[in-house]
């Protein structure tokens, strides 16, 4: 796109003084903002939902940490924010044209990205085992200490919420890790130079927003 | 799809291709909108006929379907005299099918495709490769969803609003394989409507060809551009719920069951949350194409071409505050059902603004009834009764007595067969020159046109009093109610006119196919028409649509100018071209357009 600037902006002035040459954002960039947009109301929709039954049915859910381990999922967190950092590492390597500064920095990024998805998947069957569960007729939660007497944890709705937010959420990580091995291996063919790195900049706005759809999630769903 | 197309793009890049690549996986736009024309027509046809089965069931009940009643299956229509379970499929399949598959599509996938690079000058979308997914995408959705009809517990019965709990628990319609084909159809084909709306977004914010500024660009493609938004940020909506119904039917989660504490209502909230923007994506493109015609076909400029921009914004805008009129019924705050009541009644305002423009393009014009003319004005007409009848129910207190009755049914097919489907009848009798090189058939054109236009109104009029006087609409067997015995030959009637409806439209299927192989060759600009795609790219376009890349001098309506001899001005004609009158004439001697 950037090549075909001048030109526009030369016909610009030969012809006519209102020329509105669109954004002077590439196709895919914008293309990817308005994608984005979509995916902010697919979020809206679970999340919506999750507020509204808490609201109206309080008993379904437990206090914070009863049934949740917050450290683990607060590691985990900080973990997916350090991950953002390295994808802005790549970015910044690429544009001063540093090949192995993106290689290693993409790597880094698709490891913690990887290990996010792993850490939630011990933190599932953790879960299932303690009776936190999906299906309602199944759900028993005793919580991580137990409680004595065996008393069930908040309701079913508590964890029909939990495993749809979060578990579309790690969906949209795994997309993400998948895309980012794409981008690394064009990154070891040399595809990307300093002028023209486009496919990393996507990624990178698609990563940083799935982390910020967990910053949210992780403060309505575990810590308040 | 990496290869950012820009407007500098022009015809001579693209070389010829072979039959796979020029017909069936196509990236060129207007192969992808010819695509999306054929298979959503054959889905229009599928839902008229589910209708017309509905229909005998309404006007003979308890009747055996004469000629093809044996063909019925033991568990829908044994011997030809529908089941309730079945009709219930079919008010479901006929709603979901017509709306989804039909209607959406004729105006997104076809125009959306077709219309919007040609009108802003560009040489395609921005994103071929993605058109071509978003069209192959639906065609698995549809499978899906015909699968429905085939799987044990048969076809969705829920209404096409699937309202929870009925839609989520398998032992209140006794369906549970045919919901599940519904909910997994409807979730794929999001992902066709909602490639398209960033397609169709990217397209126009980035590829206007240069000088087609915000306020040149052609109504339809405005409309359009509004409309992706609308399914931009609305389907992920329904997607979401979808989901959530899913899991309830599937893995046993109860969001929707109030069983286990789940909430039924929240499913109604979320689905006309998506649901009355969607209303606006069914009409807002037929109001782009019906101005352009209009404005056509009278020889004069749009009136008032910026309210009407202006009005399509806010109707789209007010779309997303008014959920809760669908909900009068459900149980809501009565504070609530009153800003509900009065943002729906705001509402009027911008459509009456498109009517009254519409009507003041029409006035003192040189008007020409072309079938695509006679479509629009038709469109318009309809398109009042429409939303008046929807001011009735917008106020919660008239509401309340005729809701879920057929006044409901009247006034939704006032705005989306009277509205929507005249709008796509123009559309396609308006460009099939340019989309097939071959003019539609005028006579046969004018024919399936008054018997449509005199059809529709029989079938759907009637049903406004018979709603007041309480007719329950979704009722199987109305003569079982001694109530309702008294409209049974009127239902006799409807059901009369409902097929005579849909045997007019075979008019058109045969008009179509005869004119797109032996119609009469059409000129570059048969409608003398201003905008790009008629006055610029050649008939029918190539891949590529223009030799170079246009230059656009003005707005898309200066019919009848007084700068220039002809009575059209190209939006691409420098200004040095245009043939000036000798002496120009008196402002005042002209009916005056805007």
């Amino acid at each position: 796109m950037s090549s075909h600037t001048p030109a526009i902006q030369e016909n610009m002035m030969v012809h006519d003084s209102t020329y509105e040459p669109g954004i002077q954002v590439y196709h895919m960039k914008l293309g990817m903002w308005v994608f984005l947009l979509s995916e902010v109301m697919f979020f809206t929709s679970l999340i919506g939902t999750y507020i509204i039954l808490r609201f109206a049915h309080p008993d379904h859910f437990a206090a914070p940490g009863e049934v949740l381990n917050v450290p683990l999922t607060a590691f985990n967190t900080f973990f997916l924010i350090c991950s953002s950092v390295t994808m802005v590492k790549a970015f910044a390597a690429i544009q001063k044209g540093d090949q192995k500064g993106l290689k290693l920095w993409l790597l880094a990024t698709i490891v913690i990205g990887a290990c996010f998805v792993g850490i939630q998947a011990i933190e599932y069957v953790a879960l299932v085992h303690e009776g936190f569960v999906p299906a309602a007729a199944e759900y028993h939660a005793l919580g991580r200490t137990g409680v004595e007497g065996g008393a069930v944890l908040g309701g079913p709705l508590y964890g029909a919420t939990f495993y749809t937010m979060t578990g579309f959420h790690g969906a949209h990580v795994s997309i993400g890790v998948i895309c980012l091995v794409f981008v690394l291996i064009r990154a070891m063919r040399g595809h990307y130079t300093h002028s023209d790195h486009r496919g990393v900049e996507l990624i990178g706005l698609y990563w940083h927003f799935v982390d910020l759809v967990w910053i949210i999630l992780f403060t309505i769903v575990y810590l308040i | 799809m990496a290869t950012p197309v820009a407007a500098s793009g022009t015809g001579a890049e693209h070389h010829e291709l072979g039959f796979i690549r020029t017909y069936i996986f196509s990236t060129d736009h207007k192969m992808i909108a010819k695509q999306f024309l054929v298979a959503s027509l054959a889905f229009l046809l599928l839902g008229g006929l589910l209708a017309a089965v509905m229909r005998w069931q309404l006007g003979f009940p308890g009747q055996p379907i004469p000629f093809i009643g044996g063909l019925f299956s033991e568990t829908t229509a044994p011997g030809g005299i529908i089941l309730p379970e079945f009709y219930n499929s079919l008010v479901t399949m006929h709603g979901t099918f017509m709306i989804f598959f039909a209607i959406m599509p004729l105006m997104l996938g076809v125009w959306g495709n077709y219309l919007i690079p040609l009108q802003i000058g560009a040489p395609d979308m921005a994103f071929p490769r993605l058109n071509t997914f978003s069209f192959w995408i639906s065609i698995p959705a549809g499978l899906i969803m015909l699968a429905g009809f085939l799987v044990v517990g048969g076809h969705a019965g829920a209404g096409w609003t699937a309202y929870a709990p009925l839609s989520a628990d398998s032992e209140f319609t006794g369906v549970y394989m045919g919901q599940i084909l519904w909910l997994v159809s409807l979730t794929i084909l999001g992902f066709s409507s909602l490639t398209g709306a960033v397609n169709y977004i990217t397209t126009i914010i980035n590829m206007r060809a240069p000088g087609m500024t915000w306020f040149r660009i052609p109504l339809p493609t405005w409309a359009l551009f509004v409309t992706s938004w609308l399914v931009l940020l609305a389907i992920p909506i329904l997607t979401g719920a979808l989901i959530m119904l899913l899991f309830d039917q599937t893995i046993g989660t109860g969001f929707f069951a109030p069983a286990t504490g789940g909430e039924p209502l929240l499913w109604q909230h979320i689905f006309w949350y998506f649901g009355h923007p969607e209303v606006y994506i069914l009409i807002l493109p037929g109001m782009g194409l019906v101005s352009e015609i209009i404005a056509n076909r009278s020889r004069k400029p749009v009136f008032g071409y910026h309210s009407m921009v202006v009005a399509i914004i806010s109707i789209a805008f007010l779309g997303w505050i008014v959920w809760g009129h669908h909900m009068f019924q459900s149980g809501m705050n009565p504070m609530l059902g009153t800003s509900f009541m009065i943002s729906t009644i705001i509402i009027a305002v911008p459509s009456a603004i498109k009517v009254f423009n519409w009507m003041g393009t029409v006035w003192r014009g040189d008007l020409h009834f072309d079938v695509p003319m006679l479509h629009a004005l038709a469109f318009v007409s309809m398109f009042i009764i429409g939303g008046l009848s929807g001011i009735f129910m917008a106020s919660a207190p008239v509401d309340i007595p005729i809701h879920d009755t057929y006044f409901i049914v009247a006034h939704l097919h006032y705005v989306l067969f009277g509205g929507s489907l005249f709008a796509i009848f123009a559309g396609i009798t308006y460009w099939f020159p340019k989309m097939f090189g071959r003019m539609f058939g005028a006579k046969l054109g004018k024919a399936h046109f008054w018997l449509t236009f005199f059809a529709y109104n029989l079938v759907f009029f009637p049903m406004h009093s018979m709603g007041l006087k309480g007719h329950i609409r979704r009722i199987y067997d109305p003569s079982q109610y001694t109530f309702l015995q008294s409209m049974q030959s009127l239902n006799t009637l409807i059901s009369w006119a409902a097929f005579f409806l849909i045997a007019a439209q075979l008019i058109f299927a045969f008009n179509f196919f005869w004119s797109m192989f032996r119609g009469e060759k059409a000129v570059q600009n048969p409608w003398n028409s201003n905008t790009l795609e008629w006055a610029l790219a050649p008939t029918p376009p190539p891949h590529g649509n223009f030799v170079a890349t246009p230059q656009v001098y003005r707005g898309p309506y200066e019919y009848s100018s007084p700068e220039s001899t002809d009575d059209f001005l190209p939006q691409h004609l420098p200004p040095d071209r245009v043939q000036r009158p000798p002496v120009p004439r008196e402002p005042g001697s002209l009916p005056t357009g805007d």
